[in-house]
């Protein structure tokens, strides 16, 4: 009997142990997301610092000329490179700007649609075709928008007599708002999906019709899970890599003209990072400079976005 | 009274065209997003294709001995370094025995690919018994002709605009009008590596690139994302840290591809010093991204297991780990195989990490290993749309076909698989 016992005892104390090793792992592996977080910022922030250490936060952050270029005489013109990061920053707002004025009506009309009108049937055929859009990779979309977007709108442009350049921010902005559509209208069909019945119905009650009930009813009703949406759709737009490599332009310009050419964060983080480097240099410190400008930035939209989400789904759960 | 019913009929009117319109609003945003959608990927399509065509010239080579291996040695350092191109030359000329001047005779040379000298080669390699004969041997055709050959170029412009001038055509045109010149399917495309010559870059490179790179990035998040997921869901205390574990999660999913590439240069090619441009390096990466769309995605899917499972397990005295491990895993399997899946898809068709770590190099053998220096599918579609001559093109657009085939064969196998083993409780 006392050996039972004991044998249970013993074999409840390895259960405990085994118990408390594989917690041990779970928690590892969980805790993933966290190292990567820290990895990120340690990263960006260490080079961040050296570059810093080199070229002044005032001048990285208000300068209004980018031109990191090596020199290769030291008397030569501009041969400590400028790096002022706003025509930067304006660039790649000019260029999310377009693709949100794209992607707003469009994915919030087809979401009200999806949601609103169409049949079970019509719905559960049109949703994955469009999804569809967001699962095509974005060297696609960079490809498309450089051999077909842009020398489109350089043709019709120069044909009704405006000056566009060839790698206009209209032809990348494009590209990437037809990218997000896909984006905004599933977040916005979820926030539409969930304004309780009870205020539609109450409006038809009230004798408006359907459109009127969306317009004066529904769409106030979820304006601020719309706009987390729409911040998400944003940082998603201000991070976008691919499309803009390949169809944007090289050439800092501090401009809002949408048929110049501009760049972008991303694309000078590419350029300077691809190629010969020596992890000394100015130029290539200055790549993480803007990775951590890149990163604070959406770290924000996003932390708003998820905020504005979470309160609004709280008010009608 | 009649003034107000006619009044209100108007009013009626009005409302019921506006809401006509709005609807027609909606319908229209779908349109014009799916239209795009058919007009991206008809077009890519439509100039892809011919890229999986190929044309071959006919050419009677004389395998001269004393230009291959004037000693008859039959050595193989002998046979590997002999001047083949000499061969093609010399049968080219004997084509077209009126072509007369340097000129002419070097624009001759050129309408065959700067490779046809290692064709020769690997012929020879393969049988030296031909040395000393003359046979039909079928020559690539270098990317100019090739374009021709499927009709890209127009004859109507003038020469200079163009890159084969009148006479180079009238080759091509003889050749044809002989026979000598076949078309037939392009598994050179399919099975060899880059190159600088258009007519020569394959995509097995980068398809083997995208194979291991997607094998280490599997093998390391699979594991870690349904562990993670297993924990928050099943273990984890209501505790802060587990709080900041989830946002955390949720804003990882948010960040920018791009920085993650930033993460992998820092700190694992500069602190960690693994190889560059490789698919370890590039799959740790690609793991780092994927991790939180298979964390929530299994999440989800250890969600719909019903607690009563749980319940009964734990009831007949299985510990924790064995209730989990035993009974709510399997069940969440088919879900979270689906995310693991998706994860992948997206993975695939990644590119801008991968530029950060240096996986953009020209690399022309076929990785073997995940520690050899390779591109990825993505990439090679990068690299070859920066490419300025014009065979590119096609070959891009034959490259995003691939990329996109394997991505639906992904989606629509994850479909199938959660349609299978979905259970309904």
């Amino acid at each position: 009997m006392t050996g039972t016992s004991n044998s249970i005892t013993r074999s409840g104390r390895r259960r405990e142990v085994i118990e408390g090793l594989v917690r041990v792992v779970l928690i590892a592996c969980a805790s993933a997301a966290i190292f990567t977080t820290i990895g990120i910022v340690f990263s960006l922030l260490f080079e961040a610092i050296r570059f810093f250490g080199k070229v002044p936060i005032s001048e990285f952050l208000f300068g209004l000329e980018w031109s990191p270029q090596t020199a290769i005489r030291s008397d030569q013109v501009g041969a400590s490179g400028a790096f002022g990061a706003i025509p930067l920053v304006t660039g790649t707002l000019l260029i999310s700007a377009i693709a949100m004025a794209i992607a707003t009506p469009l994915g919030l009309l087809s979401a009200v649609y999806l949601a609103e009108y169409a049949k079970a049937s019509t719905r559960a055929f049109i949703k994955p075709l469009l999804e569809m859009l967001a699962g095509i990779p974005t060297v696609v979309y960079g490809f498309f928008a450089a051999l077909v977007i842009a020398p489109f709108i350089r043709d019709t442009g120069t044909g009704i007599g405006f000056e566009v350049a060839s790698e206009s921010a209209l032809a990348a902005g494009l590209a990437m708002g037809i990218m997000i559509v896909p984006l905004v209208s599933s977040l916005s069909d979820d926030v539409i999906n969930a304004v309780p019945q009870s205020l539609r119905d109450a409006s038809y009650g009230l004798g408006a019709t359907q459109s009127e009930t969306i317009r004066k009813v529904v769409l106030p009703a979820a304006i601020p899970g719309i706009a987390g949406s729409l911040l998400l759709a944003t940082s998603r737009a201000i991070g976008e890599t691919m499309i803009v490599v390949m169809a944007a332009g090289l050439a800092a310009k501090l401009t809002a003209n949408p048929l110049d050419a501009v760049t972008t964060i991303t694309v000078q983080i590419v350029t300077l990072l691809t190629g010969d480097q020596e992890f000394d240099s100015a130029k290539t410190l200055a790549a993480f400079a803007l990775g951590l400008l890149l990163f604070v930035a959406t770290l924000c939209l996003n932390v708003l976005a998820l905020r504005i989400v979470e309160h609004y789904k709280e008010q009608y759960d | 009274m009649t003034d107000l019913v006619t009044t209100t009929d108007r009013w009626l009117k009005r409302r019921h065209a506006s809401e006509w319109r709005f609807r027609a609003y909606g319908a229209a945003a779908i349109v014009v997003s799916l239209a795009f959608l058919v007009l991206m990927v008809a077009s890519i399509t439509m100039g892809g294709y011919p890229a999986f065509e190929r044309h071959s010239i006919g050419l009677k080579i004389t395998f001269d001995e004393k230009v291959i291996d004037p000693q008859g040695t039959r050595m193989r350092d002998q046979l590997m370094a002999a001047n083949y191109t000499k061969l093609v030359r010399s049968s080219l000329r004997d084509h077209f025995p009126d072509v007369s001047g340097r000129r002419d005779k070097r624009k001759l040379n050129k309408i065959v690919s700067s490779d046809a000298g290692y064709e020769l080669r690997d012929l020879v390699l393969g049988n030296p018994d031909i040395i000393g004969t003359t046979s039909q041997v079928w020559i690539t055709a270098a990317a100019d002709s090739e374009l021709y050959l499927k009709g890209y170029v127009d004859k109507n412009l003038p020469q200079n605009q163009r890159r084969l001038d009148d006479l180079q055509i009238g080759w091509l045109d003889t050749l044809t009008a002989n026979g000598q010149i076949k078309s037939h399917f392009n598994t050179e495309f399919l099975l060899s590596g880059d190159s600088r010559e258009p007519e020569l870059a394959g995509i097995m490179g980068a398809l083997l690139g995208s194979f291991y790179t997607l094998v280490v990035c599997f093998v390391l998040s699979f594991p870690i994302g349904t562990l993670a997921a297993i924990y928050l869901e099943e273990y984890a205390p209501k505790s802060r840290l587990n709080r900041l574990i989830e946002v955390n999660i949720n804003n990882l999913a948010a960040v920018p591809s791009i920085v993650f590439g930033l993460l992998g240069l820092a700190i694992l090619l500069n602190t960690f010093g693994l190889p560059r441009s490789t698919p370890l390096v590039g799959g740790m990466v690609l793991a780092l991204m994927t991790l939180p769309t298979i964390i929530i995605a299994s999440r989800a899917s250890l969600r719909a297991v019903p607690p009563s499972i749980r319940e009964a397990a734990l009831g007949v005295g299985a510990s924790k780990t064995q209730t989990t491990f035993h009974h709510v895993a399997p069940l969440a399997m088919p879900g979270m195989l689906t995310g693991a899946i998706i994860g992948m898809a997206q993975a695939l068709g990644e590119t801008a990490p991968l530029l950060m770590i240096g996986m953009v190099a020209f690399i022309v053998d076929l990785p073997t290993g995940v520690t050899d220096a390779a591109t990825a599918l993505p990439v090679q579609i990068f690299l070859w749309a920066d490419s300025p001559e014009r065979g590119f093109v096609e070959k891009t657009s034959a490259a995003i076909i691939m990329l996109l085939t394997f991505l639906v064969i992904m989606n629509l196998s994850a479909v199938l698989l959660r349609r299978k083993m979905e259970t309904r409780w």
